[in-house]
């Protein structure tokens, strides 16, 4: 059984406006997180992300259908309940959402005083914490001192205070520059690794997944349309909407308007290799070096999602017999000729 | 221009007297008008569509007592409770009944202040909380009050300055204060002097509650 399971999970909100239309936020979601994985769960604005990972700690609850966490239904128990539940899920914001009239420390101290935490152990944790983060010297700071990236690293502090089992991470890196998300993201692999906590992250960013989930889901219009480990559909996408997502990161090969700009600009012929493996790069471009022909590299990538390469690259190729050459190589596994 | 046929000097201690009934006619305002207040505008605050107890009844119930009462100008609300000064402090002029039309007066204006402020706490900070388990209750009381007691703090100074200038008709229904005093022996007297100290009295009070509201709000802020 996995540690998170939605079946069939259905969330619909009262119109904003009265005799407006019900919004359907969620519509019929089935949805598994194992134990100490990365799952990314991505989409546009509006897709219902925000939606799905606060039924995972009942800041929303189902309209229909189940919410199963370690084995208890949430969709089943009162708030007093789901109080104790939700001390065991640690939640990040894209805004961090830190109490201004509180220092780091006293920051801290709010979920373990919530949690019943006896005043040495607390200080023991919230100093624990403290390093783990980095932030040992901010204790006493206000959050208006801190940057966006140590703002957020109090965040995730707060959040693993009482050592939750799953990390909810909503949109944490989306008002980070590039250097400080990667060292958020950094933290959050270091959470995962060495504290072992499962973290469910929604994003629209790409990047995030590619560097930091092991799965991702991809959400249009209240339903998950796709989902699976990270480099199945980073290399073969097939929704358009996950498709849209991977090009944000990989160049697609190129066909119309593109392939018509790379024709005009470079004489000879365009082949596209594949490098996810099954032919070697090395024997593309020795069969064409022998013949003496010269090879330009005019588009493509190469993107590594962990141990996994994929991508393509295309190849502009000149010099006599080079129709011979690309005829040859064009029949090799993961060569495709394209003009 | 100072007429010399001023009873000033005759004055001062009675002056003095005025000064102690206002003083504490406002403390005791303040303090409990304060304390109901702070009630009146978690309730609204906290009954409000989306609110931490979102209670539409509850909130329009309460809003439709707020609104009845707030825009009754304070003269007339005194005859207003009147009848209800009786049954609560049995009497229905004097100190203590224009303290209690005081405090119920500030209790409404107090509330919408209180609430006016609490609406602008981040919506977010309150998720986290909920998000960490805490109770609906405790939030309001550990996370929403705090975070706006900067705001709070200076509502509550901007109030003491709307109550001193409530105490200034007390002499409606027979009670003391530098307001009446002004009116008594200022004013109905052509005693332009006596006015203008009992005037400057009382612009001095309000700057000091002014500038210690002002003060502890800064400290809150850290600003």
């Amino acid at each position: 059984m996995a540690l998170v399971e939605l079946r069939d999970v259905h969330k619909t909100f009262a119109p904003t406006k009265r005799g407006g239309a019900p919004i359907e936020a969620i519509r019929g979601v089935d949805l598994d997180v194992e134990a100490g994985e990365i799952h990314a769960i991505v989409g546009y604005s509006g897709a219902g992300k925000s939606t799905l990972v606060r039924l995972v700690n009942a800041l929303e609850q189902p309209t229909s259908g189940s919410v199963t966490v370690d084995g208890t239904r949430l969709d089943q128990l009162g708030e007093r309940d789901l109080r104790r539940v939700r001390q065991g899920i640690g939640m990040i914001f894209q805004q961090f959402n830190l109490m201004r009239s509180r220092t780091v420390w006293g920051n801290l101290e709010f979920p373990l005083r919530l949690a019943g935490v006896g005043d040495a152990d607390r200080q023991r944790r919230i100093s624990e914490l403290l390093h783990f983060v980095g932030l040992a010297d901010k204790a006493h700071a206000y959050p208006e001192q801190l940057s966006g990236g140590q703002k957020q690293r109090v965040g995730i502090a707060r959040a693993l205070a009482t050592n939750p089992s799953i990390l909810l991470a909503d949109e944490s890196t989306s008002a980070l520059d590039p250097d400080t998300t990667r060292e958020v993201l950094g933290l959050l692999r270091k959470v995962n690794e060495e504290l072992g906590i499962t973290i469910i992250v929604i994003t629209h960013e790409m990047d995030v997944v590619r560097t930091l989930a092991h799965r991702v889901s991809v959400m249009e219009q209240g339903r998950i349309v796709e989902s699976g480990p990270v480099i199945d559909l980073f290399a073969r996408p097939r929704e358009a909407v996950t498709r849209r997502f991977v090009s944000t990161l990989v160049e697609e090969v190129p066909q119309g308007a593109e392939l018509e700009a790379l024709r005009r600009q470079f004489a000879g012929r365009l082949i596209v290799v594949d490098v996810e493996g099954r032919t070697s790069q090395s024997d593309v471009f020795a069969a064409l070096a022998t013949r003496g022909l010269s090879v330009e590299v005019v588009q493509g990538g190469v993107n590594r999602v962990g141990p996994a390469v994929f991508g393509h690259v295309t190849l502009a190729v000149r010099g006599e017999g080079v129709d011979d050459a690309v005829a040859e190589v064009g029949r090799l596994e993961g060569v495709e000729v394209l003009a | 221009m100072i007429s010399q046929d001023t009873n000033l000097p005759e004055l001062w201690s009675l002056i003095g007297t005025a000064t102690w009934e206002t003083a504490y006619m406002v403390a005791i305002t303040v303090a409990i008008g304060g304390v109901l207040g702070l009630g009146v505008g978690l309730a609204l605050y906290a009954t409000r569509a989306g609110g931490l107890f979102a209670n539409r009844v509850a909130f329009t119930l309460l809003n439709l007592v707020v609104n009845f009462f707030r825009p009754i100008p304070f003269v007339i609300f005194i005859a207003t409770v009147q009848p209800l000064a009786r049954l609560v402090v049995g009497i229905g002029i004097g100190n203590k009944a224009i303290i209690f039309a005081m405090t119920l007066a500030a209790m409404f204006g107090i509330g919408r202040i209180v609430e006016q402020n609490l609406v602008t706490v981040d919506s977010g900070v309150i998720e986290a909380a909920r998000s960490m388990g805490a109770s609906r209750l405790r939030i309001l009381t550990t996370v929403v009050v705090p975070e706006a007691l900067g705001p709070l703090i200076l509502g509550y100074t901007f109030a003491f300055v709307a109550i001193v200038d409530m105490s200034a008709i007390a002499g409606a229904i027979g009670a003391g204060g530098l307001g009446n005093f002004a009116l008594q022996y200022g004013y109905r007297q052509f005693d332009t002097v006596v006015t203008w100290t009992v005037v400057l009295i009382i612009v001095a009070f309000v700057q000091v509650g002014q500038f210690l509201g002002n003060t502890a709000a800064r400290r809150v802020l850290r600003r």
